[in-house]
């Protein structure tokens, strides 16, 4: 398999913080990465530095072989990596297609002139984007959709939007996704039936997908490869089976336990 | 037990709660009573009453000038009675309890003018208030003695208080008939030059020799209006409107096209019948519209507070006065063209997109006020070097530059003279700047600037370009307001520096958030209220007399807009929706149109882990 996402010696410093510290990590291509570590581990600012949202301070990010370090995030976007947000951030008095169609932006080129003269090619890209972003959103069953494309997202309940964020992303075309905590605040069966649905993003869309959750049931579902970070260094990687029975980890979960003290 | 179990929540009628005439509620009314009395003394020491009273509103009865105190103690009476009922909470019975209340409220704002009066006459404070005059006094006391000022004040206002409070009681047709005679009389007065200029015949037939209707033109004019609101005129006006907003598909675009179609013909003729005082009139509007239209786009649109708006006016003028007129400054090279109006509107259009891209550039990647600092400064500084020594060569300084030609278009001229010519030349770029921003809006570029109005960073990580984008935005803006540009140059035939003051930035923004931000037809609205009624920086409006107040009016507009109204005038649907996130979603879950629950998906997305059942993805 092709190494699609590969980090090298990555560091970086919130003043006198090291928020990760030499990190390596590399994701191939078609893989389901899972990211777990406690509260504070550096895994959002792992994220912000894929994005672009973080400058690192020293080591490479390389994706499909070319250097992403200083590019902004609309940049990163248009190469092909797209993300979620830990505590939703959507557009919320945009209606839920013009969610969808707005993070096309990237993949579409109609300007100033197009949308004036109303072009042909207007026309055509403004229904390629507009049936996109249905087809996007069926992804998810009929919640979405319907009647539901001409409203509000902000009239959506909490699962939902989260189920908008992803269609968001999804719809910048990517070959990477980053999904910051999808399940986070759903009930067991809607995280259920969003494993689900992250499956089908590879096996449907073709994704990759490198996921930060904290829902161990979702992550051993779902993961072919599992990290573990902890105060910004990796302290564990492989299966979840292995991942999940290495001492280190169960430490940075747990705390050492009493009688190794003293 | 079971009946009543049947209807649990049913209440057929909310029960009214009857209270006596005097059990008012007190802390209410000596709030808005202090407020009356605190308003009327600053009115009356702003210089209004004063300043006004020369005009004449009914001939022998009532002037502007008391007509700017008497208003409000009618409007306070009329807000104490207002009162807010919860959903299941019992509503008090209408009655004289709300009477009672209006008075008290109209009485302490009385209280307030004797109180006035009283020290107008043992004191001389004429030093620190200008308008602590012997003509204040006098117009308090109706040129009567100190005694009369003293007690007729609480009398009037309470009565005015207590009449504005009493609307409520009455059924609602009358109050309707009744409002409409009072603001049909006072429309009727206020707009006398304009109507006059229009209509020449009314002249004679309504007003009085020396301005202000006549006292039986009031009266059949209330008589005439109030039988117009009684016999239901005013629901059949209501009825298509009704019908139009909830039409939809091609019966929609067909009442659309004839309502576009009404207003543009009624654009062409209406200046045909008019006098030049309305023609001047309506090419301000015009200028105003223009202007506001560009910054529309930059601040209804993509979200960006520009207060230095002013500069690619002032670039628009002066590149078409440069271009144009030959006693532009005298370092100008020999070879440098003079160009015929339209020759330079196209330089100034390149011009005014090269000036945008150079202040915007620096300036884009700041977010929120700090950009609206950085862009008031550059607003003043444009202005400055138009101004400066150093670039007098070119400009003039502030002598400025004379001598623009008028815009010729073959054998027709737009100039100063011909007001009318201004009004439609500026009509088609008005209509341009609407196409533009209506087309822009529903584009790819529109819904990329709506997304960066609501999260900049998100945009930005969703592959917007904010940065192009926000430029782009900023650019058409400039654009659009360099026509304004080129066509006061033509219309007013010189350009000063003083003309492009910080003021004009402050109003044409207030135009934008009083008539709707990101509307247009609320654009439109507010030039034609703002700039029609009360004028643009230096240009008369409606109320001529009101000039010297202007500010001062703007100013409480705003602040009260603010408060109460802050999606403008007419607002645009989603603004409003952030604007009032919480009782939006409050009616919406009402309406039942908030999920709240995920269970109903009936098709059932892949209930099952691993998501084997497929949706039609």
């Amino acid at each position: 398999m092709t190494r699609l996402l590969d980090i090298q010696d990555l560091s970086v410093t919130f003043g006198g913080l090291h928020a990760l510290k030499d990190l390596n990590f590399h994701v191939d291509e078609g893989e389901i990465v899972g990211v777990i570590g406690p509260n504070g581990a550096g895994k959002t600012t792992f994220f912000n530095m894929i994005s672009g949202m973080v400058r690192p301070s020293s080591g490479d990010i390389l994706f499909e072989g070319e250097s992403m370090v200083g590019l902004d995030p609309n940049q990163v976007t248009q190469r092909g990596i797209a993300r979620t947000f830990q505590n939703v951030r959507l557009f919320a008095n945009m209606t839920i297609v013009e969610n969808v169609m707005v993070s096309q932006h990237c993949r579409t080129k109609q300007g100033v002139f197009g949308s004036l003269l109303n072009t042909a090619g207007f026309k055509k890209e403004e229904a390629e984007i507009r049936e996109h972003a249905e087809k996007v959103l069926g992804f998810f069953g009929s919640r979405l959709v319907g009647y539901r494309l001409e409203q509000p997202a902000s009239v959506l309940s909490y699962a939902n939007r989260r189920r908008l964020e992803i269609a968001r992303a999804m719809a910048t075309k990517p070959k990477l996704i980053l999904l910051d905590e999808p399940v986070a605040g759903m009930n067991p069966k809607e995280s259920a039936e969003l494993t689900g649905l992250i499956g089908r993003l590879r096996s449907e869309w073709g994704f990759t997908v490198v996921m930060i959750e904290h829902d161990m049931n979702v992550v051993r579902d779902v993961s072919d490869r599992v990290v573990c970070l902890d105060h910004g260094e990796t302290l564990a990687q492989g299966s979840f089976e292995e991942v999940s029975s290495d001492p280190a980890v169960i430490e940075a979960y747990l705390g050492r336990p009493l009688e190794k003290k003293a | 037990m079971t009946a009543t179990a049947n209807q649990p929540m049913e209440t057929p009628e909310v029960a009214m709660v009857s209270k006596g005439a005097f059990d008012a509620d007190w802390n209410k009314v000596a709030r808005l009573g202090s407020l009356t009395a605190l308003a009327l003394v600053f009115i009356a020491l702003a210089g209004m009453p004063v300043g006004l009273n020369s005009r004449t509103i009914v001939d022998p009865i009532l002037s502007m000038g008391y007509l700017s105190l008497l208003w409000l103690p009618l409007i306070m009476g009329w807000v104490s009675s207002k009162e807010i009922v919860l959903e299941g909470m019992a509503a008090s019975k209408r009655g004289a309890r709300d009477i009672v209340t209006g008075a008290a409220v109209g009485a302490i704002g009385g209280v307030g003018l004797s109180v006035l009066v009283l020290l107008l006459n043992q004191f001389d404070l004429r030093d620190p208030l200008v308008n602590w005059s012997p003509q204040l006094q006098e117009f308090l006391n109706f040129n009567g003695g100190i005694g009369t000022g003293v007690w007729i004040w609480i009398p009037i206002c309470a009565a005015l208080a207590a009449f504005g409070a009493g609307l409520v009681v009455l059924p609602e047709r009358i109050r309707k008939a009744i409002i409409t005679a009072i603001l049909a009389v006072l429309l009727l007065s206020i707009f006398e030059t304009f109507i006059v200029d229009v209509f020449d015949f009314l002249d004679d037939l309504l007003y009085a020799n020396d301005g202000g209707l006549t006292l039986i033109a009031t009266i059949a004019i209330a008589v005439i209006t109030a039988a117009i609101s009684l016999s239901g005129g005013g629901e059949k006006l209501g009825d298509v409107k009704r019908s139009y907003q909830t039409s939809t598909g091609s019966e929609h675009k067909r009442q659309t096209a004839i309502l576009v179609g009404l207003s543009v013909a009624a654009l062409i003729i209406i200046p045909i019948f008019t006098g030049k005082i309305t023609q001047e009139l309506m090419a301000n509007i015009g200028i105003f519209l223009l202007l506001a239209l560009g910054l529309n786009i930059v601040v209804g649109l993509a979200g960006i507070l520009d207060l230095g708006y002013v500069a690619f006016f002032a670039v628009g003028g002066y590149t078409t006065a440069v271009l144009t007129s030959p006693n532009r400054g005298e370092d100008w090279p020999e070879w440098f063209p003079i160009l015929p109006w339209w020759g330079a509107l196209l330089v100034t259009i390149v011009m005014a997109a090269l000036v945008g891209l150079f202040i915007g550039a620096p300036v884009i990647r700041m977010r929120g006020d700090y950009l609206a600092i950085v862009t008031l400064g550059f607003g003043e500084i444009i202005r400055i070097l138009f101004l400066s020594d150093w670039l007098s060569g070119y400009f003039n300084g502030a002598q400025g530059i004379t001598n623009v030609p008028p815009a010729s278009f073959g054998p027709l001229d737009v100039k100063g003279t011909d007001p009318r010519s201004v009004f439609y030349l500026v009509m088609i770029f008005a209509a341009l700047a609407i196409y533009i921003s209506w087309r822009l809006e529903r584009s790819r570029l529109g819904r990329a600037w709506m997304a960066i109005r609501e999260d900049e960073s998100v945009a930005e990580a969703m592959g917007i370009n904010t940065v192009n984008m926000k430029l782009m935005a900023f650019v058409v803006g400039a654009v659009l307001a360099s026509f304004s540009g080129a066509i006061f140059a033509a219309k007013v035939g010189s350009i000063f520096p003083t003309s492009f003051l910080i003021l004009v930035s402050i109003i044409i923004l207030v135009v934008v958030i009083v008539g709707g931000m990101g509307n247009i037809m609320g654009v439109i609205v507010g030039s034609v209220v703002l700039i029609g009624v009360l004028g643009g920086p230096k240009q008369p409006g409606l109320l001529a007399e009101f000039s010297e107040y202007k500010l001062l009016i703007y100013g409480a507009l705003l602040i009260w807009m603010m408060l109460q109204r802050p999606e403008g005038l007419v607002p645009n649907a989603r603004r409003s929706r952030e604007l009032h996130q919480d009782e939006f979603l409050q009616d919406a879950w009402l309406k039942g149109e908030v999920d709240t629950d995920d269970d109903d998906d009936p098709n059932g997305a892949g209930m099952a882990p691993g998501g084997a059942q497929g949706a039609t993805a």
